[in-house]
């Protein structure tokens, strides 16, 4: 595997992209995806449609560094929440979580609170993403 | 200084709208294919399914609108009907459209969140309480549980003592965008397919005046498609849809007559007005030339649009009234036949009654002041618009084939082909923003620093809704007649493993027995299972 350069600062990583809940929009999830492979990382797509015990059960079976949730339903506390105690139900709390999607300005703070490594939404420039990523990784 | 022949004005980098057509610097009459553009009302529709355009009757203003519970959503729908709004677009929440009950732990954290919760017809009773059913037109955005929701709608109908035939109105019920886009699928797509069917079938005789299916490219639109690639998917689907039909035994002249379109409206102004007419075109050329259609009723191209979605910013967002009256503009002009404006705060939250009827207010002021809809296609042999017309249809054509060429459009999406063609077109498209290439006023130009996030009030949904939805679903459940609901879900579950037995007679009978949407989609996957997602990239 190439080393993290400036091209590729997420080279080495494994990072778990995931769709907790219900939400169908997809496209939010897949394009940060495809911007954190072209950054480098190995990047596991969960699909639509699961559970965040499901999620947190991924994280920790396939030994992923980051876990990347994306809800654009309005019910990303409980989601979110949700993920954030099963992975410590795991013994795997300290693994860095990052949330995107359609989230409130106000909401930020009390995801970042829980321990959210960053709140990303779609007005974000994408290297920003990928920067705020590999900063927490590093 | 030059001389001022067009060739020299050509810049040296061609200007290309987003689809990539080059735009000429001047658009001249010895670009045109066709000089003459045959009249609206005759084929092949350029200008326009009706010959008087508008006059006869305008289009449909249609907000989309629902949230929480019943008594909620009844209480918004009274509002727009009597500020004018001349049709209902009934919004679901999700655990309503993927086919979860309100107790599922899958849907608590979902119930009444994007729409209403639909679980049983108790809720249907109560959402159209003091509206009748046999006057008003509903819109549907409704595709995983289409046919559930549809059966409950007759049901309540039934119910209530209208005619069934009096019903009028949309469900979406077009599954294969969905797998595409939205993601509310459930079953695999060929039983999908299946359910689909059904119900165009079963509605064509029981509620002829009731659009079974709205084929949508508004999903694939605002998830990052060009407006070529909106239109060629759509017609892909819609080719699907027409042989799945007629497979089953479906008249392709008489179903044909009840399909429906829907599609977004960005910023590009002339592109999207090109892009309708062209697809209006289209359409009715594939009708006569691939399926032999004669009756032009089988042939016209009719659809509804929405203006706003993701062209809508979060920044400065009062900018959105504007983008949003430009939109609906272009929707008029390329011949719309029904129009839902977004509010200006639906870029990040469920609008707000002062946003919501300034949506309204926005088609009301092209309709009555603006004189837009005086005369049929406005553009019509504008020499940009007619070469614009010609070079999106044929640009739509060459996606088409290339989809057929892979196998169709089910095949397409069965491999996750299209899904990943529009997530790296989406890529692009969002790339071209951060880049700066495309402009975004407010967002990624003209930004002030001193902004604030929030406009005006901020829209609440009661916290409570949610709790009192699994009460009175647990209250329906209770007292209703535990035999019937199960005899009706065991023929529901039995027919369904009959191949090429219509669905739909069994769906209205799960709902007379208060069978919930959770229950139905339950039997249905004994039969069915569940669609498996390819999640490569």
């Amino acid at each position: 595997m190439s080393a993290a350069g400036a091209d590729r600062p997420l080279a080495g990583k494994r990072i778990l992209v995931a769709k907790p809940g219900l939400d169908g929009h997809d496209i939010g999830a897949k394009i940060v995806a495809l911007a954190l492979r072209d950054a480098g990382a190995e990047v596991l797509y969960t699909g639509l449609r699961k559970s965040p015990a499901a999620i947190a059960r991924a994280a920790v079976d396939e030994d992923v560094d980051a876990v990347g949730l994306s809800v654009l339903s309005g019910s990303h506390k409980e989601l979110v929440g949700e993920t954030l105690e099963s992975l410590r139900a795991l013994g795997a709390g300290e693994l860095p979580v990052f949330v995107g999607g359609t989230i409130p300005a106000e909401d930020h703070g009390e995801l970042r609170g829980w321990g959210v490594r960053g709140v990303f939404t779609s007005s974000m420039r994408l290297e920003d993403v990928v920067a705020a990523v590999a900063k927490a990784l590093a | 200084m030059k001389t001022s022949d067009a060739k020299s004005a050509e810049p040296a980098t061609p200007m290309r709208t987003p689809s990539g057509i080059e735009v000429p610097v001047v658009a001249t009459r010895d670009m045109l294919k066709r000089p003459d553009v045959e009249p609206p009302g005759e084929y092949p529709f350029t200008r326009g399914i009706f010959p008087d355009g508008y006059r006869g009757r305008l289009w449909t203003m249609r907000q989309y609108s629902g949230f929480g519970s019943a008594e909620e959503s009844n209480r918004r729908y009274r509002f727009l009907l009597e500020q004018g709004q001349t049709g209902l677009s009934v919004a679901l929440d999700l655990p309503t459209q993927c086919g979860f009950d309100p107790v599922d732990p899958m849907a608590r954290p979902e119930v009444g969140k994007v729409g209403v919760s639909l679980s049983h017809l108790a809720e249907m009773e109560t959402l159209f309480d003091g509206i009748d059913l046999g006057a008003i037109s509903t819109s549907f955005t409704i595709n995983g549980t289409a046919a559930i929701i549809y059966a409950m709608y007759v049901a309540c109908a039934d119910r209530r003592g209208v005619p069934r035939a009096a019903l009028t109105g949309t469900i979406q019920n077009d599954i294969l965008k969905e797998y595409v886009a939205r993601g509310t699928w459930i079953f695999p797509v060929r039983p999908s397919m299946r359910l689909v069917a059904d119900t165009v079938l079963f509605a064509q005789d029981a509620t002829p005046r009731f659009n079974a299916i709205s084929i949508a490219g508004a999903h694939v639109r605002d998830a990052g498609s060009t407006a070529v690639e909106e239109i060629a998917y759509t017609l892909a689907d819609g080719l699907a849809y027409v042989d799945e039909l007629i497979r089953r035994g479906g008249d392709v002249a008489r179903f044909a007559q009840r399909l429906s379109f829907f599609f977004y409206v960005h910023m590009d102004f002339f592109e999207e007005v090109a892009k309708f007419r062209a697809a209006r075109r289209l359409w009715a050329r594939i009708m006569r030339e691939r399926y032999g259609v004669t009756d032009p009723r089988a042939q016209l191209f009719r659809f509804g649009v929405v203006c706003g979605g993701s062209s809508l910013t979060a920044a400065q967002p009062y900018n959105n009234v504007v983008r949003v009256a430009i939109e609906a503009m272009a929707a008029v002009a390329g011949g719309a036949q029904s129009i839902f404006t977004c509010a200006f705060d639906e870029a990040f939250q469920i609008p707000t009654e002062f946003a919501a009827e300034l949506a309204l207010r926005t088609q009301q002021i092209i309709a009555h002041e603006s004189g837009i809809a005086r005369t049929v296609d406005p553009l019509g042999g504008s020499y940009y618009v007619e070469h614009l017309t010609d070079r999106m249809e044929e640009e739509i054509l060459a996606v088409m084939d290339e989809i057929d060429r892979y196998g169709g459009a089910v095949r397409a999406i069965e491999d996750g082909w299209l899904q990943s063609r529009l997530a790296h077109r989406a890529l692009e498209r969002k790339r071209k923003i951060d880049t700066g290439d495309t402009v975004v006023v407010g967002q990624n130009r003209f930004q002030r620093a001193d902004e604030a996030e929030a406009v005006g009030e901020a829209f609440r949904l009661d916290p409570d809704a949610s709790r009192r939805i699994a009460a009175q679903y647990e209250a329906v459940r209770a007292r209703r007649d535990a035999g019937a609901v199960a005899r009706a879900l065991d023929r529901l579950e039995a027919a369904a493993g009959r191949d090429g037995e219509n669905l739909v007679p069994h769906l209205i009978d799960c709902c007379h027995a208060y069978a919930t949407v959770g229950e139905m989609v339950g039997r249905l996957r004994v039969r069915w299972g569940d669609f498996r997602e390819p999640v490569g990239l």
